[in-house]
């Protein structure tokens, strides 16, 4: 399906700025748990972005796909797989819905992310509504750009409150050859002290995971390399793990069937002890460096115990979610104002979704 | 030529170099016409201006009190690495402070598990991967200017090197910075984690070539180094044969760690200048890096060595031993200095197009070296379609520098024109400002200057770079037709 509805989303944004009316911007719906519960976005109007859709560009050796935001991210990965290629951070869908510029606004990204880059990496360039109802390019097709600000990149992570996004660029990669899981039984210091061990070499890890005293880790490369990365490391061989990855990718397992808050910490990959919680409660991906945690203790808690550590938690998944992310410095949110106000001067777009003052 | 936007500052020059002694050693506050003049511009020595001040402070605190100081009394201020910079970015305001970040040249903090390393600015790119190297690690981007640049200046330009197809640009390969906003406050960017809250700023100072802020710390991530690096030299009789050997490599589903393209001329200068065993016959060669585990090496050897006849290559040598490999690289390194023989000055130009355009744009190229009567080399990043024109000029010659720059705003409008960009590592600085009124409509050039205002609403940080004003594209555009309609009709001519 190829649909160009950016007049009729622009016409919406134009009308909303004239009045003054808060927008809740929604694409595939597929990650509308993630961020916070604000007021202003239960009574908002919806921009729903998913009519716009359709890949516009996709040559597989310029190594790049540009496609429309409503673009459902199904339809992106197949045809890449079609062609031998993926999106290399592996984003997570949740739903089939998903659609590319959900996958970008929310800037999440899977088990590879901790050995080639996140979404925000692969980010070329796009095409945004601001919250005026201008519609405006950056950044673009090619591997390097550095005309002007990067615009693109902020639009990572952002979840809509710069802009809508209307079409994205990214860079893709080629499959690789082979791919084999490897399994651990340990203790969790003693998995971090492998992963440390192995990332100092040159390993073809691909993704690592640890819970419930089993540390998995993948190796894809060149079929040899694979071959001798795996006698290298050792442990037992997995088969049909992909199956695994995948439900990790997609919080399948069983560890994510739980009533309790999920919060997901981002730190640095060696800091062992984190709070005194139950093991069990933990799972980690990312060599360490990504922490999911099941826990009812209060976010002032979990978010301090973060900062004391120079990382970040945010509240992943919840009911009613007011505290989402990790409170900004005054110095920063200052200028995260700033650049809402630059870019949406009357706080139309998803507001409150990120931060109470944006 | 360059003139500076005119800011009214508050206090005199006396005062003002008063007010710095009272917080800096008196040799970090230079005033003197000869000590001022080794400051007067960067790589791109066409440009050049006298600061007013120049300012070597040695401590965070220090460079919050010159800012406080400049934000107060309407001072611009430029900061400034190595000066190494190749679009002007770092050339000095008249009425301005020059903010040298040279003493800050401390690698604070080694971490081998986490693989980073905290730093300071003034730091030389190469310095951090030899300071790592007793670890196995290194620091990807590798610009050719690695031995002098400065990592405050790549963060400011987002630099690459012959690397970054594999490994990224300087935006893939930091996680912190330590930056002092123009109102003196310092505020930390990132975090230990591979991403942190809100929004993503790290990707926003990157590149932002001083406009935002000064970058006063930068934590680098390391990687481990590849266990083997192997190269393989393509000649070609033609150089769509060797564009397309690019293309093909890349089909094959593989990501060279390098990929450069050298042309005939650049070729043979090399040659002239380090002996490198170039092939002088051939019009195009390809250098094509493979690295990572012994096995996956030999694999992809053979592989790229059957591509590379496959596309026509006339011939495919593999580096016999390390110090082979050192040399077929040593020829593209020195292709600046070896082209810079050939002629009494050159001008390098930094435009990136969509690699397929690559055939197209290298005949545009000719056709426009013909019409300008000025040679033009051709060295460059083939794997991800940076094109490094150098373009040869006698600056004694009248008129001659301005028929280079024009010839040189050509080539980047058709770069432009082919899908691509006016800078690809180097960036906009003072060079390329009047291309952005071709890259850029007026509302995004607007949006850029409200992300600037976010930062620094008075402008003081090194004004008149990166981003043009609507009046000065409008200046322009008298002459220059956007996308095919007049540029900022709503502005009056003048
Ligand atoms: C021979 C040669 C080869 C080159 N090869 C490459 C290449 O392969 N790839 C590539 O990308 N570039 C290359 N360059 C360009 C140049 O080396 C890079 O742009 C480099 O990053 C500039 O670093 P610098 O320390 O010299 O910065 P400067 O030239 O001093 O400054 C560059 C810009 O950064 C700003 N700046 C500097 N330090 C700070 C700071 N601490 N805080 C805020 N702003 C700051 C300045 O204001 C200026 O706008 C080459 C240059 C030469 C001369």
């Amino acid at each position: 399906m190829n649909t160009d509805i950016s007049q009729q989303l622009q016409q919406q944004v134009v009308q909303a700025y004239e009045q003054v009316t808060a927008l809740r911007i929604i694409g595939g719906n597929s990650k509308a748990f993630y961020g916070r519960a604000d007021d202003r976005l239960l009574s908002a109007e919806i921009l729903n972005v998913s009519g716009h859709r359709g890949v516009l560009s996709y040559e597989p050796t310029e190594l790049v796909i540009t496609a429309r935001a409503g673009t459902p991210l199904a339809e992106i990965e197949k045809l890449l797989d079609d062609n031998g290629q993926m999106l290399a951070f592996e984003p997570p869908a949740f739903a089939e819905s998903a659609t590319i510029g959900g996958t970008i606004a929310c800037n999440l990204s899977g088990p590879r992310r901790a050995y080639v880059g996140a979404a925000r990496d692969f980010l070329l360039g796009c095409k945004i509504i601001n919250g005026k109802g201008e519609i405006m390019s950056f950044g673009g097709e090619v591997m390097k750009n550095v005309a002007g600000y990067d615009v693109s990149r902020l639009m990572a992570g952002a979840l809509g409150t710069l802009g809508v996004l209307l079409e994205v660029s990214l860079k893709v990669l080629p499959k690789t050859e082979m791919v084999e899981t490897q399994l651990f039984h340990c203790s969790s210091i003693e998995a971090l002290n492998k992963i440390h061990s192995w990332s100092q070499t040159p390993l073809p890890i691909s993704a690592s995971s640890f819970h419930d005293s089993v540390l998995r880790i993948r190796l894809s490369g060149a079929a040899k390399s694979v071959q001798a990365a795996r006698d290298t490391v050792g442990g037992e061989s997995v088969d049909n793990a992909e199956q695994y990855w995948h439900q990790l990718k997609e919080h399948k397992l069983d560890f994510f069937a739980t009533e309790k808050p999920l919060w997901r910490i981002s730190l640095a990959s060696d800091i062992e002890t984190f709070t005194a919680e139950n093991d069990s409660n933990f799972l980690y991906e990312w060599g360490g460096a990504l922490r999911w945690l099941k826990t009812e203790t209060p976010a002032e808690i979990i978010q301090q115990a973060a900062a004391d550590v120079d990382g970040h938690a945010i509240l992943f998944r919840h009911s009613e979610q007011q505290t989402c992310f990790q409170t900004l410095s005054p110095g920063l949110l200052r200028i995260h104002q700033n650049l809402k106000q630059g870019f949406d001067p009357k706080n139309i777009l998803n507001p409150g979704k990120l931060y109470p003052e944006l | 030529m360059y003139s500076s936007e005119n800011i009214e500052s508050k206090i005199s020059k006396t005062a003002l170099i008063q007010a710095l002694q009272h917080f800096m050693a008196a040799e970090s506050v230079l005033f003197d016409e000869e000590d001022l003049k080794p400051y007067e511009c960067d790589g791109l020595s066409a440009y050049r201006a006298i600061p007013l001040i120049v300012v070597l402070p040695e401590t965070i605190e220090q460079v919050q009190r010159v800012l406080t100081l400049c934000h107060e009394n309407m001072i611009p201020v430029v900061a400034r690495g190595a000066g190494t910079g190749l679009s002007g970015g770092a050339l000095p305001h008249e009425q301005g402070v020059l903010l040298s970040l040279a003493k800050f040249k401390n690698i604070l903090h080694i971490d081998p598990n986490r693989r980073i390393a905290r730093v300071q600015p003034g730091v030389r790119n190469l310095a951090i991967s030899q300071a790592v190297d007793q670890f196995g690690l290194y620091y990807a981007p590798d610009p050719s200017s690695q031995i002098a640049c400065t990592i405050g200046g790549n963060v400011a330009e987002n630099s690459g090197g012959v690397h970054c197809l594999k490994y990224g640009l300087t935006v893939h390969n930091i996680q912190q910075l330590k930056i002092i906003t123009i109102d003196g406050e310092l505020l930390t960017i990132g975090g230990s984690g591979l991403d942190s809250a809100g929004y993503d700023l790290l990707a926003l100072m990157t590149g932002s070539e001083g406009m935002l802020g000064v970058i006063v710390e930068v934590t680098v991530k390391l990687l481990p180094k590849p266990e083997r690096a192997q190269v393989l030299l393509a000649a070609f009789d033609d150089v769509v044969n060797a564009g397309e050997a690019v293309g093909n490599i890349i089909a094959a589903g593989i990501i060279p760690a390098g990929l450069e393209m050298m042309d005939r001329l650049a070729i043979q200068a090399a040659e002239d200048f380090v002996h490198a065993g170039y092939p002088l016959d051939a019009e195009a060669i390809l250098l094509c890096e493979l690295d990572g585990t012994n096995e996956e090496v030999s694999e992809h050897v053979s592989k790229v060595r059957g591509v590379l006849k496959q596309s026509g290559a006339t011939e495919v040598r593999t580096a016999k031993d390390e110090a082979e490999r050192l040399t077929f690289w040593a020829g593209r390194k020195a292709a600046f200095p070896a082209v810079g023989r050939l002629s009494p000055d050159y001008y390098c130009m930094d435009g990136t197009i969509p690699r397929k355009q690559l055939p197209q744009v290298l005949k545009a190229m000719a056709d426009l070296s013909k019409e300008y009567e000025l040679r033009v080399a051709n060295v460059f990043h083939a794997g991800d379609g940076n094109l490094h024109p150098l373009i040869l000029y006698d600056a004694n010659i009248p008129c001659e520098l301005e028929r280079t720059e024009e010839f040189g705003g050509k080539i980047l409008e058709l770069c432009i024109k082919v899908g691509g960009t006016i800078t690809g590592e180097h960036g906009v600085g003072m060079e390329k400002i009047n291309q952005m009124c071709v890259q850029f409509n007026s509302l995004e050039l607007q949006q850029f200057h409200a992300v600037k205002a976010a930062f620094d609403p008075q402008g003081l940080l090194n004004p008149g770079k990166a981003v043009p004003t609507l009046h000065r594209c409008a200046e322009f555009g008298a002459m220059h037709i956007h996308r095919g309609e007049l540029p900022f009709p709503e502005l009056e001519r003048f």
